[in-house]
C-alpha cells in the first residue's frame, strides 16, 4: 500500500492573528485556542506579537499582554504541539530569541523581506547553536520571480534554516504562481531543507494555493483556524484540514475537533471574522502586505481618506513588511491632494 | 589638521569628498585593504598617500596624521582603537564599535570635542537621536521609538551580517543621547527600484497635555541645524499630534559626493564624520591660537 504524502501544520493564529486583533491577545486567549488546537493534533502553534518578537510598539501596535508570558502560557498549556515563535531581523534582536527558547519555544521562524534573506544569517547561526527547530520566512514572495526566490532560499538553508517558506504577504499569488515558487525552491534545496508555504486569502485561494504548494512538494503548510490572520485572514485551517482528506494528505489532525475548536473556541476570541471586503482585496490585487489591513483602516479614519486608496498607493510604493509608518505619510498625502 | 582615511569603501570614498572640500580638515592618506578598490584609485588620483596595508602601514610612516576616520568595521576599529590612542591621534569612529562616546553633531558635540575617540552610532541614529533631542528638551519623553526604512541596494555586507548591532545601538543612542527613558530602534531594508530615499520616522511619547507648539517649533530648529552640514535631511510633514504620541516624518537624500542620492543613510553618516572633524580641528586651532598669544 502506498504511504500517503505527510503535511506538518502550523497554525498561526496566536501570531498573524494577532494583527487581527490588534495585538491585544490576553493569556486566558492564549490558554483557550492552544488547548483546544492541541487536543485537536495540530503539530506547531505558533505564539508572538504579529510583527514577530518585539514587535510591540508605536509602529506596529502594543501588545495587551508582553508576548513572553503569552509563549509561556502556550508552552505550559501544550500537551503535544510543539510552540513556535517568528522573528523579524530588524525588529526582534537575538536576545529576544533566547528568552523565547528559554520560555519554553522550540521553533523559531526568522522572517526576511524575500530579497534580504542575508539579514537572517546570525540569527539561524544562534538558533542551531542553541538546538532551535529552525523556519525560514520569505515575505511577499509574489514580488520576485522563482529563480530569484529559490537563491534566497539557499542563503537560508546555508545558513542553518531547516524548512524555507514561501510566504505570500499580500495574499497575490495566484495557483501556478505558488507551485512554481515552490518547485524552484524545492529544486534548489533538495535534501538541504524542507519547503513551506504560508497563504493569504485575499484573493480567495488560500486553501487552493496551499494544495498546490502540497502537489509541487511543499511539506509544511501554515494556516489559522478560522482564518484568523491579517488581511482577509491566513488559510482557514480547519478547511484545509478537511481537504487534506478528501485528497489523501496526511496531516494528523482530527478535522471535526478543529472544526469544533474554530466555532466554539476560536471565534469568540476574534473581534469579527476576517472578511474578503473591499480593503482585503485590494491588497491580493494590488500586492499589499496584509497587516496593513489594520492601520490602513486606522489612518483613514484619523485622517479622512479612503483606506483602500491608502492601500493601492502602498502598493505604488513598493512598500515592504515593517513600513506601517508609510501609511501615516500616505494618509497626510491623500488628505492634502483632497484639500487641493 | 592632517586627516586619514582607514577603510576604503563606500563610506571612506564618500567621506574622502567631503574631507577634500574641508577648509579646516586636510586629507592626506587613505588606507584599505583591497588593491581592487575603487576609492584607493580615487584618492591616489586626487594626490593622497594610498596603501592597501591598512592602519598598520599608516602607524608606520614617519609622518602621522592628527586625526584618523575609521569606515572599516566594529572588530578592526577596536583592534585600532588603542594603537590610535597610543600614537595620539584622535579617532573619528563610523563603526558601531563604541569605543568611545556617542556623538551626534547638533546634540552633544561641545561635551566631547576633546575625547580622543568619538563614535558616530548609526546612520539611522544620526538621522532620529537629534529629533528625539528635539521633543525630549521641551518635554519628558518617557519612550522613543524610532522607524529606519533604506534602500535594499546601501545597506552594505556589514550592516547585514549585523542587523543586531544597528537595533541595540540606535536604541542605546536614543536613551542617551535623546534623552529619551526608553528607545527603540527598527530598520526596514526596501528593495524597490529604482532605490527609495531613506526615510525615517520618529515617534515619541510625550505627556497627553504637552502643548504642540513649543514641540513643533524645537523640531523645526532642529531640521535647520541639522541642514546646515546634511543639506539633504528635511522633515516631510509636520510632525503629527496624537494622544500621548508625537510623529515626526523625515527624508535623508544624500549630497551624491562618491554615493548616489538615495543613500541618504550613508550621506548622514559621512557629513557628520566631518562635521566633528570640524569642529575638532577649529578648537585645535583657536586653542593653539590662545598658547602662542600666552607665549607671546
Amino acid at each position: 500500500m502506498q504511504q500517503r504524502p505527510v503535511l506538518r501544520l502550523t497554525d498561526t493564529s496566536l501570531r498573524d492573528g494577532s494583527h487581527h486583533k490588534r495585538h491585544q491577545f490576553t493569556a486566558d486567549d492564549v490558554r483557550s485556542i492552544v488547548a483546544a488546537l492541541d487536543g485537536a493534533g495540530v503539530p506547531v502553534i505558533e505564539v508572538t506579537h504579529g510583527d514577530g518578537l518585539g514587535g510591540s510598539s508605536f509602529n506596529y501596535g502594543f501588545s495587551h499582554t508582553p508576548e513572553q508570558e503569552l509563549i509561556k502560557v502556550a508552552v505550559e498549556t501544550a500537551r503535544q504541539a510543539k510552540i513556535a515563535v517568528l522573528m523579524l531581523p530588524g525588529v526582534g534582536v537575538k536576545d529576544d530569541i533566547l528568552i523565547s527558547q528559554d520560555n519554553g519555544a522550540s521553533i523559531v521562524r526568522i522572517a526576511t523581506h524575500c530579497t534580504e534573506a542575508d539579514v537572517s544569517v546570525q540569527h539561524f547561526q544562534l538558533a542551531r547553536e542553541r538546538g532551535l527547530e529552525t523556519v525560514g520566512f520569505l515575505m511577499m514572495a509574489h514580488s520576485q520571480p522563482p529563480e530569484a526566490l529559490a537563491k534566497q532560499a539557499r542563503i537560508m538553508a546555508d545558513a542553518g534554516c531547516q524548512c524555507v517558506y514561501v510566504v505570500d504577504s499580500a495574499g497575490a499569488l495566484v495557483l501556478e504562481q505558488v507551485s512554481e515558487r515552490v518547485e524552484a525552491l524545492v529544486a534548489e534545496l533538495g535534501d538541504d531543507a524542507q519547503v513551506g508555504f504560508h497563504g493569504h486569502e485575499n484573493l480567495g485561494l488560500s486553501v487552493a494555493n496551499s494544495v498546490a504548494a502540497a502537489r509541487a512538494g511543499a511539506q509544511q503548510i501554515d494556516g489559522s483556524v478560522r482564518g484568523f490572520g491579517a488581511g482577509a485572514g491566513n488559510t482557514p485551517l480547519e478547511a484545509f484540514v478537511g481537504v487534506c482528506d478528501k485528497l489523501g494528505f496526511e496531516t494528523g489532525v482530527d478535522f471535526f475537533k478543529i472544526v469544533d475548536a474554530a466555532e466554539d473556541v476560536v471565534r469568540p476570541v476574534m473581534p469579527e471574522e476576517c472578511l474578503l471586503d473591499r480593503m482585503a482585496l485590494m491588497m491580493g490585487y494590488a500586492g499589499v502586505y496584509s497587516s496593513f489591513l489594520k492601520h490602513a483602516y486606522t489612518q483613514a479614519q484619523r485622517y479622512g481618506v479612503s483606506g483602500a486608496q491608502i492601500l493601492v498607493r502602498a502598493g505604488e510604493r513598493k512598500l515592504v513588511g515593517g513600513q506601517e509608518d508609510q501609511l501615516i505619510d500616505i494618509a497626510l498625502e491623500l488628505s492634502r491632494e483632497k484639500v487641493r | 589638521m592632517k586627516a586619514a582615511i582607514v577603510g576604503s569603501g563606500n563610506i571612506g570614498t564618500d567621506l574622502l569628498y567631503k574631507l577634500l572640500r574641508s577648509e579646516v580638515l586636510e586629507p592626506r592618506w587613505m588606507v584599505g585593504i583591497d588593491p581592487a578598490s575603487e576609492g584607493l584609485k580615487r584618492a591616489a588620483s586626487l594626490g593622497l598617500e594610498v596603501s592597501v596595508d591598512g592602519a598598520e602601514w599608516l602607524l608606520r610612516q614617519d609622518e602621522l596624521p592628527d586625526i584618523v576616520f575609521e569606515a572599516t568595521s566594529a572588530a578592526v576599529h577596536r583592534a585600532n582603537a588603542p594603537r590610535y590612542a597610543e600614537a595620539g591621534i584622535r579617532a573619528i569612529d563610523l563603526t558601531p564599535a563604541a569605543v568611545g562616546p556617542y556623538v551626534v553633531p547638533p546634540v552633544n558635540l561641545g561635551e566631547h570635542q576633546d575625547a580622543p575617540n568619538i563614535n558616530l552610532i548609526t546612520c539611522g541614529g544620526q538621522a532620529t537621536i537629534p529629533m528625539v533631542h528635539a521633543v525630549s528638551r521641551v518635554v519628558p519623553v518617557e519612550y522613543a521609538e524610532i522607524v529606519a526604512s533604506v534602500a535594499s541596494v546601501s545597506a552594505g555586507p556589514g550592516t547585514r551580517a549585523n542587523i543586531d548591532e544597528f537595533t541595540r545601538t540606535t536604541s542605546h543612542g536614543i536613551e542617551a543621547i535623546g534623552g529619551a527613558s526608553r528607545g527603540k530602534a527598527i530598520i526596514v531594508l526596501n528593495p524597490a527600484s529604482p532605490p527609495m530615499i531613506m526615510r525615517d520616522t520618529i515617534f515619541c511619547a510625550i505627556p497627553e497635555d504637552a502643548d504642540p507648539d513649543p514641540i513643533t517649533d524645537s523640531i523645526a530648529r532642529m531640521e535647520t541645524d541639522i541642514r546646515s552640514y546634511v543639506p539633504g535631511f528635511r522633515l516631510l510633514r509636520e510632525p503629527q499630534y496624537d494622544a500621548g504620541r508625537v510623529a515626526i516624518f523625515v527624508e535623508v537624500a544624500g549630497a551624491g559626493d562618491f554615493l548616489p542620492e538615495y543613500a541618504g543613510n550613508l550621506d548622514i553618516m559621512t557629513a557628520a564624520a566631518t562635521k566633528v572633524g570640524e569642529e575638532i580641528a577649529r578648537a585645535a586651532a583657536s586653542s593653539s591660537a590662545v598658547d602662542r598669544h600666552v607665549t607671546a
